[in-house]
Order: C-alpha cells, then structure tokens, then sequence
C-alpha cells in the first residue's frame, strides 16, 4: 500500500513537471498563432464529416493550449458538441475538455455547468463516461472547494444506475476520488442530501459487472487512500468478494480485507458456524492464507505480498502457516523437517533412509481433520510450492518480512527457507539466500540445516555463491563441528571456484570473529600442529591456508587464549598476513589509541607548522593502511590537510617577496599547488561516501582559496590587464556563488578567508584587478585554518580490478580495425550510483583514451556499500608492430552541481547561472591494470 | 424426470481400469478405457457387453473421452474399439494421442511376445484404433454433436493429462482423470475454473493423505545422488519409462548443470528415448520454468544424460543410471542391479512402490540376501533408498479442486473403497453438496432440475433493470412480463406486446368506493366544497373540477350524487384505476400492467384493510440469473406459475419491498381526506 502511495506521489509530481514544459512551449506558441481558440472554431465549422472534424480535434489535441484561452476554447468545444450528432466526435471533445482542464494556471470550475449540463442530455454510455471522467479532472483540480465536490458527487450517484458498466465505472471513480471525508459539511447546500459515500460504493459491491465490482472496490480502497476511515462493516462484504468468479475482484477484496484488518486489528468478529469469536486480524490472516491456494495466480501474489505485513497477527496462527498437518491413511505422520530435527537430536545425523521410516503414526480421530479453510494452515507450504515463480518469490518476502518481526517464526520457517535453496529458479534460489541474511540475526543453523545450505556452495552461479558467502558472514552455527563444516566446504569451493578467493576469505574473517569459542579446540587440527613434533610449514602462498589463517587470526582476536597454541610460523605469517592483507586480518593489540589521535586532529593548533602538518600526514596515511575502519576518515582528513600544507607551502615561496619578472620559474610551483589543491578537493567532494553538508563548505571554501591562488599567481606571471580582468570578474563571481550557496554556514566560517573576503566585497567589485589581487594575496596570508568537522561515517570509494589480472605475458591479438572483448570485473566499494558515475578508461600507448560507461546491469550489489562491476570493454587499434600495453582502469564522474545543496531561495530561473559553474570531470580511483594486446594488419 | 445416471465399469472403489459411464441429457460418454495391472484374465478389461448386450456400440455411446495415457486408462481402448467393436469418436489431448500407441504396442508386446497370450489386439488394431482418435487442445471447446459438448482442462500428473468437461445444455459433469495439484519439476498443478458443474467425477487414489512438502523429497533424493557420486559410487535409478522418470531427469539434470558435476547420468534406451521426444514437442504442456526457458534450451534435450550402452555398467568411477523396468522384477535394470550390488559404495533408489514378489520390494523391505535364478545367492551390501515421487492429488488438493469447480454433487472414483469414505464424509461435512462413491457395475443416477430457457424482449429488460433500485448480483430477481407458452418456446414480452399478439382486448379495472357525506347542498356545492378542500390539503398535486361537475385528482376521480334515499346524504364515488395508483408511484416503484399487476404492496405495508380490495390478479415472478440477460432460469424453489392458475406465489421479500415505498399519497388517503380523518402523509 505504502508503495501505491508512494507512486501516486510520484505520478503527480511528473505531471507538474510535464505543465511546466508545456508552458515553455506556449510562449513560443504565442508568437505563431494569435488565437488558437479562432482557428479550431474555423477548423470545426470547415468540417463537412464527423470523421473531418475528429481530424481537427485530434492534430488540435497535439498542441498545447495557454491558460488564458482555455475558457475560450472550451466554449467553441462546447457549442460544437450541441450540434454534433456522432457520439465519436462528442467523445473526443469530452475527453478534450478533461484535458484542458488540466492546464495548469486554468481554474476549471467555470466550465462544470455546461460540462454538467451536457451530461444530462447525453444518451451515448461511451460519452457519458468519458464526460465523468472530464468531471473527475474537474474535481481533481478544484480539492478545495466543497460545494462543487458536492455537486459531483451527487452527479455521479445519479449515474450509478446506468445500464453501462462504463459510466457505473466511472461514477464509483468519481465517488472514490472525491467522495467527502468529513460525513456532515454542507447542510446548507439545498437539495443535497448529505450521502454516506461508503455507504453507496459498499451497495456496488454486488453488482452484476464484474468491472463495476472491482471498480467499487478500488473506489472504496481510494477512499481509505484520501484518509477516510473504512467502516469496519465493509469486512464482512469484502469477506464475501474472496468468493467471487473474477480473478480481479478477489484480487482487491484480498487488498481490501487487508486495508481493514490494518485498520481494525484488534476488534472481535464470530467464526461462523460456532460460538468461538477471534480477533478480525487473525480471521483476515485466515483468510488472505486461504487465498494463497486460490485458482489465479495473480491472486496468490497479491495474497501472498500482503500476508508479510500482517505483522500483528497472534503467534498462532502466523506458525499454522507452515503446519500442514499431514497424514497417511488417516494416521498422523511428521514431516520431513520434524523427523530430520529429530535425528538430529537423537544424536544420529543422516541414517539411510528405510522403506516405511516414515511410517505413520497415531491414528488420527477422522471427524477432527479439516481438510478445507483451517484458517491459516499451510498457507506458506503451498506458497512456496507454488507453480508461478511470481507467487514463490512473493512467499519468500512475505516469510522474510514476518519472520524479521518475529524470532520464534523465524526459527521455525528457517526450514523452508533452506529447501527453497533448491527451487529450480535462480532469482527465487538468491531470493531466499538473501532473506535468510535478513534474518540471521534471530536464527542458529542446526547442523542439518548447515549441510543443505552449504550444499548450494556448489552452484555453478556466481551470484548464488556471493549471496551464500555474506549469508555464511552473518549465520550463527550452534557447534564445533558446523564451523567445520563450513570451512570444508568453503575450501572445496575454493578449489572449484578459485576466483572466489576474495569473497571466501571475507566470509571466513566473519565466521572466525563471531565462533571464537568453537574455532579454539579446531585450532590445532586446522593448523595441523603436533604436540610433539614441529609439523612442515604450509605454503604461505595457497589461498586455501590464508583462508585457514583468516578464520582463526579473527578468532583470536577476542580469543586471549588462543595464540598459545600457534607456532613459530604461524605468528610469522600472522606478520606477513597483516600487512598484506590488512583489511582481512585483524590487528591482535594496541592500535586502538591510534583511533583517538585521528579524532584529536581537530584540536590542532590551527598556527601548526609544516612539520607538523607533514608528520600528521604520514601518521594518518599510516593509520588508514592499518585500520580498514579508519582508512575513509584518515585518507579524508590527510587529503585536507594536504591542501593546507600545500597552500601554506604556496604562500611562502619567495615569489610573492620579489619582483614579478624575476620569478616566473617558481611561479610554477605555486599554480601547480594550486592545481593540486583543486583536484584534492574534487577528490575529497565526490570520492567520500558519507560526506555532509559541514565538510562540503570546508572544501569549497579550500578550493577557493586555491582559485585566489591562481589568480595571483597569473596576476604576478602574465602582463597586461585584460585577461586579468576576465579573471577578477569570474572570481568575484565564484565568491558570489559561494555565498549564496552556502549562506546558512558562513557563521561557522568566521575569521576565514571568505569571511574577510565577503567584508570586503563592496570595494573589491569596484576595483581594478591589480588591486583586487593585491587584497587578495593579503587576505590569504591572514586567513586562519579552518577546522575540518569530522563526519561521523566516511568511507573513500575504492575500486579494485579483478580482472585483467594483468599478469599475463601472452598478447591478445586480434585483427587490427576489428573490436576485442576484454572482460572487466572489479569491486567497488562506497560508490554511491555507481551506474551513472562509474566509467572505464583504456589509455592506449599512443596516448589515445578511450572512455567506456557500462551498461546499468553490469553492476551486481551483493551488500551494502559494494557494488561489482562485470562488464566487456571492446579494444581496437590500427595495427601495431609490436604486442604493447594498453592500460584500464576505472574512473568516477563527478559533476559539481549534485553537491550544491539547494537552498529554498534559489530560483528556477537561476538553474543557469548554477551551469556555468558546475564542474564535469573524472577522478581515477583504481590502480590501473596493463593488458598486452596486439592488433595484427588484417590479412588480405 | 431429467437425471444424469453415472456406473463406473472400472474404478468403482478400486483403483485400475478406469471406464467410467455417464449418461447426461440423452447422451451417453464413456470416460477413459483402462486395463487392470492386477488381472491376466478377462478381468483385466471392463465388461463392455454391460454397456449393450446386442447392438452395436456405435449406436449407443456418443463418444469416448480418454484422459491420459497410462494404461490403466487406455488400456484397453484397441480391445474395445477394433475387438469389441466401436467406430464412434475417441477425444484425447495431443500428447495423449502421441504417447498412447506407444505404450500400447509396448503392453501388446510383453503380453503376446513374453506370455505368449492368444486372441489379444494386433499391431494393426491399435493403428487402426488410433485413426478414430481426435485430438483436442487445452480449453478447447469441442461440439461432439450438436447438443453434446467436452472441454479439456489441464491436470497436471503425465504429459497431456486432462479433465474433461462434459456439457449437454446446462447439466455438466467433470471429469478430472487423474491429476496432481501440486506443480512438479516439468508439469504444472492441474487447474480448472468455476465452470459448476452438476457432477464433479474426481480420482480419490490419496484420500486419506496429506502430502509433506515435495521440497523435502527432492532435496533429500539429490543429496543421496550427490553423495554416492562424490565418493564414487554407482546410483542405479530403477524406473517406468514414462512420467516420473522425466521427472527424476529434468531433476538430475538441472542439479547437475547447477553443481557443474562431471559424472555421467546414463538412461537405458527403449521406449524412453521416443517419448522423450514428445516431450520435447509439447512444451506446452510442461511448467512454467521449462515454458519460458525453451527458447534458450530446450530442458527435455539433456545435455548430461546419455543413452546407456550393456557395456557402461562395467566402466569404472561413478555414475548415475536411470533403468527400466521400476520394480527390478526383470530386463535391464536387473542386470545392472547384480553388476553393482555387491559393492557398498553404490546405491540403489526405487522412486515408486513395489508388487509384493519382485526384487524391488525384497530389499526395500530389507532383505539383503536374495535367491536368484539358477540358485546363485546375491549378497546386497549396496544402499538401498526408497523416495516416493507421486503425481496425484492428496486429500487437500481434491478438496482444492472441489472448492475451484464448485459442483452442485461429487462422485469418487479410483480409489479405495475405506479410504473414499473418509473423503465422503468430509466432501458432504464441509462442502455440503452430496457425495456418491458407486462401486463398479453401480448406478449412481442424479435428479436434475433442468432450467428452461425464456427468451425475453431485450426491451423489457431494459426497462425492468432500470427499475432496479439497487444492484444485486447473483440474487434472483423478480420481473414483470407476460409469458408466451407457443409451439414449445417460451417467451417473456411486456404486458402490451403480449395483448397486441393474443389479439386481447385490455380491460380496465376500476375500484370505486363510495363514501355517504352529511350534506344538505346540492351535488354541485359539495363538488366545490370537496374541491376546495383537496386543492388545500394537495398543494403538489393536480386537482381539477371538470364542467361535469366532478372533481379529479390526477386521474382520480370524485363524483358528488345525491342519495336516494335520503336527500340530506351526499354519496361521494370514489373512483381510481389501477393504473393511475401506479402512475403515481412510478417515480418510486415499478409500472405495472393494466391487466397483471402485483399483489398491492401498499396494503400489504400499511395493513389498513379498510378499503375493499378488488379482484386482483397476479403475474408470475421471474427470475433473472445475472449471468444470462437473455434467457430467465426460473430456479429450483420458486415456482412458475402458468397463467390463469389463481394461486399466488408470494416471495418472503414483499413486505421489505413495500417498506420501501414511500408513497406520498394514495387514492385511500384521498378517501380518508374526505372523510375528514386526520392521515398523515408518509
């Protein structure tokens, strides 16, 4: 539901932004055509046939009307329709008038008396609902005004009774839509009864149109949309509906008794046929589960989507839904999950299976057994049989949304969640992988149910095995023997699937960190260590053992006793390990008080000299490489104050002491500073996930400084005035630009460069250049360091190439003139849209660079915050004499307008202005692989 | 007194050799032709000579539906067609007709060529027998004969089985066949609509069951699978070459492409392979996952299973192998279960039941050592698994498919008679309809209540559903028309048409009353006095003085005379006609007809029974079913009443409908008025 409202919000959005372009469109119009309302009158009377004048209307439906002549062009529609007899043709004008009430800036209600009136003389039903559907616009338009939507009303249960399903159709709409919230507005209003709008639409329930049913449900569900409480007497008529011959009756009933049961959950309602009463969301649950095994499967979806926010539904009969209570020749039997538990727990796992193992049991008294409408039993067994994928997927959510509500349901359909892992399609297989994820959390694996899972580590699917892997990160196993297990066959996977390795070797650093207990007594047999005799030490290169190593170095980490069994090697490698692999080993001790002299950064001494800002680089640089956690903050805070040492380095080039003339070489320095300090703060903006308001204005004020930088440095290094002036001019705008921007923050900017800057800008507009950067160049000297807030969550987007590995010494050759397809797969990690933001660039040796944006499906989301990119890049070059090395790599696009934050005051209209400003460009952000390729001359 | 009568040949409380008989509306339908797996002698066919003992099939049945091609259905179709003798139509679906000869020559094969039996069908008879087959499409309706109608419906279970609606006008009997509501690896789960039918013939082979989950089955069979590969053992699958076998493949198959596991999955050629290709033909028929994915590939062309050689039990390394036949009683399976027995590696899975006495139920009830012929000892050291893989409805899913057709009584067939006793009971407790379970050679016969269709004047439809003040599906519904009984149709016109075509003159009834004034004035005054007083007291309402001297209101007329008797005493006649009561209560209610009308609501509502009622005549109340405009059904219950019979059918709704007229005036009040009593206006 919420989503329906959600694109009901949506649809009305577009449809402004649709008037908007219209009204762009009209002022060209205007131009051309002087009065349109003229030349369709002109048009019209031309028209010898109906068929002529449909003509007309339609090439005069192309073209958008202005709002001014509107009213005008409704009358000659309307004069025409009198006088038309071909109901086509008074159709189009109808839905015509709809349209152009519409128009924006046109205030329909003084066309709804002709439009009324006409209504009452139409004979045609086609007509007649399309001129509901003009008064429905009407109505649409005018939300305010209560007498009119009175009147419509009562127009619309006038036609209720018309022979044509059309106009019942569109009378309930009309009903729906603007049927009056509040039961006693208008007394005042003669005539009009005050009518009970649900009361109306509930009689047409029963009609004898399947069409008319759906549409008075619809209406009575968009009532409830606009905000009416729904009557809790419309259950028992819905209840009714589930019985209807017409698939999509029952599929609104079904969302209907839904909308109800959220509405009066706890209210009593009889089961008929006994004395018993329930609450009405346990007897709507029963319901809706019964219309899981309904004969269309359009409806077992809706039925099947909507059980899963039933979430107030009492514990017993949300576990009905997965008992299916069988039986064998009237003898109760378990089911296959309560016979395997079982075993399990009688202490036997996996006996070979017996004829007659699952044998009956007690017999079960014949008159007790339901075979039909046990409320809730079984539904989600049937469900997750289903025939339709459509209605399995849907089953799945639903279990996975109940199941995050409720832990005891959880534990319980954890069974049924592991057999889907076995559904012959894969987008329902990765469906139930990932809502097994969702709600690990309240769940421990049994043995058993491990086995089956750890079975589909097999699959031949990529996506599958990803999906088990973060599943796997987050499972709690109950043994010794289950950590094992996995581990087993995680190797196995390993060496069936070796490029896996990354994801694995993550998916065992989450095992070991969460079992540290059951990993200790596997320690020694995993590290195969002898209590006597030294053991040959492993190769430190087999991914098989790092992925051993990962498991128990997470585990030791809160496993103080576990080290004691290592041997010498293992520490060794433990060293190796960490560095290396730093983000999959952990730190064993004392990194932790690194973390606090990140955070400390912000109590610098803001007058801290080079040294310090050097050394505070390093250290931080340093930090990031060791703690995964802290890299994003670290590399953001080393990247600021880069660009502080930078500009302070800038300043005190002897440059600004001298003469100009003299120092043109050093003044290379200087503008390269400024670049630098320019793209840092590119980097910074675009390539930090997590980045706010706070550190935006920071870093544009950074690149502010670096822009005056520039001009000064240009000011001193170029002669003549008039480029200069250009670039004063373009400055002071940019300040202009900054200040509007970012109006709200320049309090906290106080004593800063922009602060002393805006004090100044009077007289800095009236200047002449040379003066300007003569303040400037002063300004920058005096201005004070600004604090970097830290944000709370930041994250650098990486990317790292999978493939090309770039190791390889045999060329791909192809012929020269023809493409080549290089498969690319990377992880990306923090990259927020990375459809649209992430490029890929192939330089060749001859400098050419080739810029490639993959296609949107190419980027697989296998967790939150990484994206994977597999995708085909196409080379091809002229013929090479030679095999040579074409580098790819990956680049992010930017755009500095997305970051703008949009102030309220800022004008559609100034959307230009903005433009010029806004920056497109690229930051690189992977090691760049080199790939050997050789185009060869064509042969001939 | 119309009936459908229904014996079962076969099938009555057994399961095997299914022949059902149905005679519906005049016509008669055999259902299905099966054999009995249990019988080698007579008994294994039906006894046709029930249907006719002399005379000719051909002339009593009308055709003959086939549901699908497991023999006990068709079994014993040659024998009764070309041996017996019957040249009628025989309706099945496609894939039916392509597997069904097949099977057949295979039946006749191992029953001629093995037992070595005489007079049974030829290779020509079941060539023969095909020609008379016509094939149907799924929802196809298909006109037998010009009152007789079938439509197939899908059921899940093998390829191309289905149910079969029968329709001879408005009675219908469904027969589902055997079928499977829960959707498998390549078929879907059977299906039908609320098509109601008068009967509902359903298979009952698991009445008494509920299935578990058919999840659980696959996984566990394919971890058995998996594992015996992984160690490097031997799986022998012993099957029937058609149905679950393709099942067991598609199963294996896709496990295989999924795990990307190279050992190789072998099935023992013979019938197998041909019907594989049928298979391949009618993806139609199959499940949604192989629908929409045969466009890549088709998933019946295995890319992992092969045709298996004698000489590939020997090879060495693991493998799987589908066999025929399932039970292990003889042929190749056989063979290779001796090869491979003796090595606990290897593994045996029997996916269906065992006939007491073959090899397959030997083992599966545990015994390791078995006496085999020549007496050689084989030791079993090899696991033996058992999996059930069946395709037919459990007790839920009949139900299920009772509840989606909605009949008016159910009929079991084809099962035990213990078991189809619980479902009874259950059928009649929770559906409440009447539930038969005839044994074989039985008559089950059904009263039905045929509707009679009445044409009606699209006119007066028209304008009696515009009287309607509210919408009322399903709900019958009552109308006013004449009906026209002519050369055996019926008719249902407006009062009008109907006087214009019986050449009757319309008679008008009056009722007058009449009322003795105390009044000494002359007739005239009292006229005006009486005038006056009206015009007061009826501000909406026309009053008019006449120059006669009478006095109208609306078409209500009041004339003054003098007694004669007594001067002093003014009579008022009172006079109204039906016509102008209903005229007046048009805006509210119905019109009615100058010569039929209702019992008057208005009396009946108020029960003031001080006015005298004049004779009044009733017209027949019909009903309208929502879904035929055209045609009136007059419903079990209410009655139809021929004109002229003077008894008047009053439904229940009456005095809740006359609540509902607000009437604001009536000719009684006028008379009240004039009388000077005090009545309120409603």
């Amino acid at each position: 539901m919420a989503a329906h409202l959600k694109k009901r919000v949506y649809e009305e959005f577009t449809k402004v932004v649709q008037q908007q372009q219209e009204e762009i469109a009209t002022k060209k119009l205007r131009l051309t055509k002087p009065s349109k309302s003229a030349a369709l009158h002109i048009d019209l009377c031309k028209a010898t046939s109906p068929a002529d004048a449909l003509q007309y209307l339609l090439q005069f439906a192309r073209k958008p009307v202005e709002a001014e002549s509107v009213e005008g062009v409704v009358r000659i529609l309307l004069e025409h329709y009198y006088k038309e007899n071909d109901p086509s043709v008074r159709l189009k004008i109808a839905s015509l008038l709809g349209l152009l009430s519409k128009t924006a800036g046109f205030s329909p209600d003084c066309i709804m008396d002709d439009a009324i009136n006409i209504l009452q003389n139409e004979k045609s039903h086609q007509v007649l609902a399309q001129l509901l559907d003009t008064l429905l616009a009407i109505g649409t338009k005018l939300p305010e005004n209560q007498a009119i939507q009175m009147r419509l009303v009562d127009v619309a249960c006038k036609h209720l009774t018309d022979t044509s399903h059309g106009v019942r159709n569109k009378c309930l709409q009309l009903l729906g839509n603007l049927g009056s919230l509040e039961k006693s507005v208008t007394k005042d209003t003669e005539g009009l009864a005050v009518r009970d709008v649900q009361k109306i639409i509930g009689d047409y329930f029963s009609d004898q149109d399947p069409r008319v049913r759906t549409a008075a449900i619809k209406a009575m569900l968009q009532l409830h949309e606009r905000g009416l409480k729904l009557h809790q007497t419309i259950y028992n008529q819905a209840c009714k509906l589930l019985s209807d011959d017409y698939e999509q009756v029952r599929s609104a009933a079904v969302q209907l008794i839904w909308v109800v049961s959220q509405l009066y959950p706890e209210s009593i309602v009889p089961i008929p046929s006994s004395n018993e009463e329930i609450r009405l969301v346990d007897d709507a649950f029963g319901k809706i589960c019964h219309m899981v095994s309904d004969g269309s499967w359009v409806v077992r979806v809706q039925a099947a989507k909507l059980l899963g926010s039933m979430e107030q539904v009492s514990s017993h009969f949300l576990e009905q839904t997965l008992d299916k209570k069988l039986m064998s020749d009237l003898r109760r039997k378990r089911t296959a999950h309560e016979r395997a538990k079982e075993l399990y727990s009688s202490g036997e796992f996996s006996s070979g299976r017996k004829w007659g193992d699952d044998a009956p049991k007690e017999e079960i008294d014949t008159g007790a057994v339901n075979l039909i409408e046990s409320g809730a039993c079984g539904a989600f067994v049937h469900g997750l049989e289903d025939e339709m994928y459509e209605v399995r997927i849907a089953a799945v959510e639903a279990l996975c949304m109940l199941a995050q509500s409720s832990p005891s349901f959880a534990e319980k359909c954890l069974d049924f969640l592991v057999d889907m892992f076995n559904d012959e399609i894969e987008e329902v297989r990765l469906q139930s992988i990932h809502t097994m994820r969702k709600i690990s959390n309240n769940i421990t694996l049994r043995e058993d149910q491990l086995d089956t899972v750890l079975a589909v580590l097999e699959d031949s699917s990529r996506d599958i095995r990803e999906a088990l892997h973060e599943l796997l990160c987050c499972t709690n196993v109950s043994t010794k023997e289950g950590i094992h297990l996995a581990l087993v066959e995680l190797l196995k996977n390993l060496t069936k699937y070796p490029t896996d390795r990354d994801s694995i070797w993550k998916c065992l650093k989450f095992l070991g960190s969460r079992h540290p207990t059951l990993v200790l007594p596997l320690v020694p047999e995993l590290l195969s260590t002898h209590p006597y005799f030294d053991t040959a030490e492993p190769d430190m290169d087999d991914p098989a053992y790092i992925a051993v190593l990962v498991l128990i170095f997470n585990a030791a980490k809160t496993c103080p006793t576990m080290p004691a069994l290592f041997s010498d090697h293992t520490f060794r490698h433990y060293a190796y390990l960490r560095d290396s692999l730093s983000h999959l080993v952990p730190a064993l001790r004392f990194l932790q008080q690194s973390l606090e002299r990140v955070y400390s950064l912000q109590h610098l001494d803001p007058q801290g000299t080079q040294e310090l800002l050097e050394f505070t680089i390093r250290d931080l640089q340093r930090l990031g490489e060791l703690q995964s956690e802290l890299a994003g903050v670290a590399d953001f805070s080393a990247a600021y104050l880069r660009c502080q040492l930078l500009l302070i380095k800038a300043l005190q080039e002897k440059l600004w002491n001298v003469a100009a003339p003299l120092y043109v070489k050093q003044s290379d320095l200087a503008s390269a500073a400024a670049k630098q300090i320019m793209e840092e703060t590119y980097k910074m903006e675009f390539m930090y996930s997590g980045v706010e308001n706070k550190q935006v204005v920071i870093i544009h004020h950074m690149r502010l400084q670096a822009k005056a930088l520039q001009l000064i440095v240009t000011a001193r290094t170029t002669r003549g005035v008039d480029p200069l002036f250009g670039m004063c001019e373009k400055f002071l705008q940019e300040v202009d630009f900054f200040q509007r921007c970012f109006i709200a923050d320049l309090p906290h900017l106080q004593d800063s460069f922009v602060d002393k800057l805006l004090d100044l800008m009077p007289r800095l507009m009236t200047s002449k250049p040379a003066e300007v950067v003569k303040i400037l160049q002063t300004m920058l000297r005096q201005s004070t360091f600004l604090h970097l807030p830290l944000p709370e969550q930041i994250h650098k987007a990486s990317a790292t190439i999978i493939e090309p590995a770039g190791e390889s010494d045999n060329p791909l050759r192809f012929t020269s003139g023809l493409v080549v397809a290089l498969d690319v797969d990377a992880t990306l990690e923090h990259v927020q849209d990375p459809q649209n933001t992430v490029k890929v660039q192939v330089l060749y040796p001859d400098g050419q660079a080739q810029m490639i944006h993959p296609k949107p499906s190419d980027f697989r989301n296998p967790g939150p915050g990484r994206h994977r990119l597999i995708t085909q890049v196409y080379l091809s070059h002229s013929a090479w004499t030679e095999p040579c090395q074409v580098e790819v790599r990956l680049l992010l696009a930017y755009n500095s307008n997305s970051r703008i934050p949009k102030s309220p005051w800022i004008e559609a209209g100034e959307i230009p202005s903005q433009a010029e400003t806004s920056i497109e460009g690229t930051i690189p952000f992977s090691k760049s692989v080199k790939v050997y390729i050789m185009p060869k001359p064509a042969r001939r | 007194m119309p009936e459908i009568r229904v014996t079962p040949l076969g099938a009555g409380q057994d399961v095997g050799r299914s022949c059902i008989l149905v005679s519906i509306g005049g016509k008669n339908v055999m259902l299905d032709c099966g054999m009995h797996m249990g019988f080698n002698d007579d008994r294994r066919f039906p006894d046709f000579s029930y249907i006719t003992r002399n005379g000719r099939l051909t002339d009593f049945l009308d055709c003959v539906i086939i549901s699908h091609f497991h023999l006990d259905h068709c079994g014993a179709l040659p024998y009764f067609s070309e041996m017996v003798g019957y040249d009628g139509p025989v309706y099945m679906t496609h894939p039916t007709q392509a597997i069904c000869p097949i099977l057949l020559e295979d039946y006749r094969k191992i029953a001629v060529d093995k037992k070595g039996e005489a007079n049974f069908f030829t290779s020509q008879m079941i060539k023969d027998c095909m020609k008379k087959v016509v094939a149907v499409h799924l929802h196809q309706t298909v006109q037998v004969d010009e009152e007789l109608q079938i439509k197939a419906y899908y059921a899940g279970h093998v390829l191309g089985a289905a149910m079969f609606q029968i329709k001879v006008g408005s009675e219908s009997v469904v027969y589902t066949g055997d079928y499977n509501m829960t959707p498998d690896r390549h078929l879907g789960a059977a299906w039908i609509d609320k098509c109601r039918p008068t009967l509902l013939i359903t298979e009952s082979t698991y009445a008494t069951t509920i299935r578990d989950s058919k999840r659980c089955r696959e996984r566990d069979f394919l971890k058995k699978v998996h594992e015996t590969v992984e160690r490097g053992g031997k799986v022998l699958i012993p099957v029937f070459a058609l149905g679950r076998a393709q099942e067991l493949c598609i199963l294996l198959e896709t496990f295989w492409e999924r795990m990307n596991l190279k050992a190789p999955i072998y099935f023992s050629t013979g019938l197998t392979e041909k019907a594989n290709h049928y298979y391949k033909l009618f993806i139609t028929w199959t499940n949604q996952k192989i629908r929409k994915t045969f466009v890549q590939r088709n998933m019946f062309e295995f890319k992992h299973i092969k045709a298996f050689d004698r000489a590939f039990a020997d090879n060495p390394g693991p493998m799987v192998v589908f066999a025929t036949p399932g039970m292990l009683h003889a042929g190749q399976s056989l063979q290779i279960f001796r090869k491979w027995a003796g090595n606990e590696k290897n593994m045996v899975i029997m996916p269906g039941y065992c006939v007491q006495g073959t090899v397959g139920h030997k083992i599966l009830s545990g015994q390791r050592k078995l006496e085999m012929e020549g007496r050689q000892v084989l030791e079993v050291r090899m696991q033996v698994e058992y999996m059930s893989f069946s395709a037919h409805a459990d007790a839920k899913g009949i139900m299920q498919l009772v509840g989606q057709a909605e009949p008016e009584s159910v009929l079991l067939v084809h099962g035990e008679a213990k078991k189809m006793e619980f479902l009874k009971q259950k059928i009649e407790q929770e559906f409440r309809v009447s539930c038969y379970m005839p044994a074989n050679g039985e008559t089950v016969t059904l009263p039905t209540s045929p509707s009679i269709p009445v044409g009606i004047s699209l006119g007066l439809l028209k304008r009696e559903m515009a009287q309607g003040l509210l919408p009322d599906a399903k709900k019958p519904r009552l109308l006013h028309g004449t009906l026209i009984m002519k050369d055996s149709n019926f008719r249902l016109v407006s009062s009008e048409q109907a006087l214009k075509e019986l050449g009757l003159a319309e008679h008008q009834l009056r009722f007058t009353c009449r009322v003795h004034l105390h009044d000494t004035r002359k007739e005239q005054e009292t006229a005006v006095r009486v005038y006056s007083h009206l015009k007061g007291l009826l501000k909406d309402h026309c009053v008019q003085h006449l120059p006669d001297g009478s006095v109208t209101v609306e078409s209500i007329l009041i004339q003054a005379a003098a007694h004669s008797e007594d001067p002093g005493t003014k009579v008022l006649l009172v006079s109204w006609t039906y016509q102008c009561r209903m005229k007046s209560w048009a805006a509210t209610s119905r019109p009615c007809s100058r010569r039929v009308c209702p019992q008057p609501p208005a009396e009946a509502a108020d029960g003031s029974g001080r006015a005298a009622r004049g004779p009044v005549l009733y017209s027949r109340t019909q009903s309208v079913p929502r879904s035929s405009l055209c045609t009136c059904a007059a419903p079990a219950g209410h009655g139809l009443h021929l004109w002229g019979h003077h008894q008047c059918h009053m439904p229940a709704k009456w005095p809740v409908w006359a609540e509902k007229i607000n009437n604001p005036w009536r000719p009684l009040h006028i008379l009240f008025l004039l009388l000077g009593w005090d009545v309120h206006l409603q």
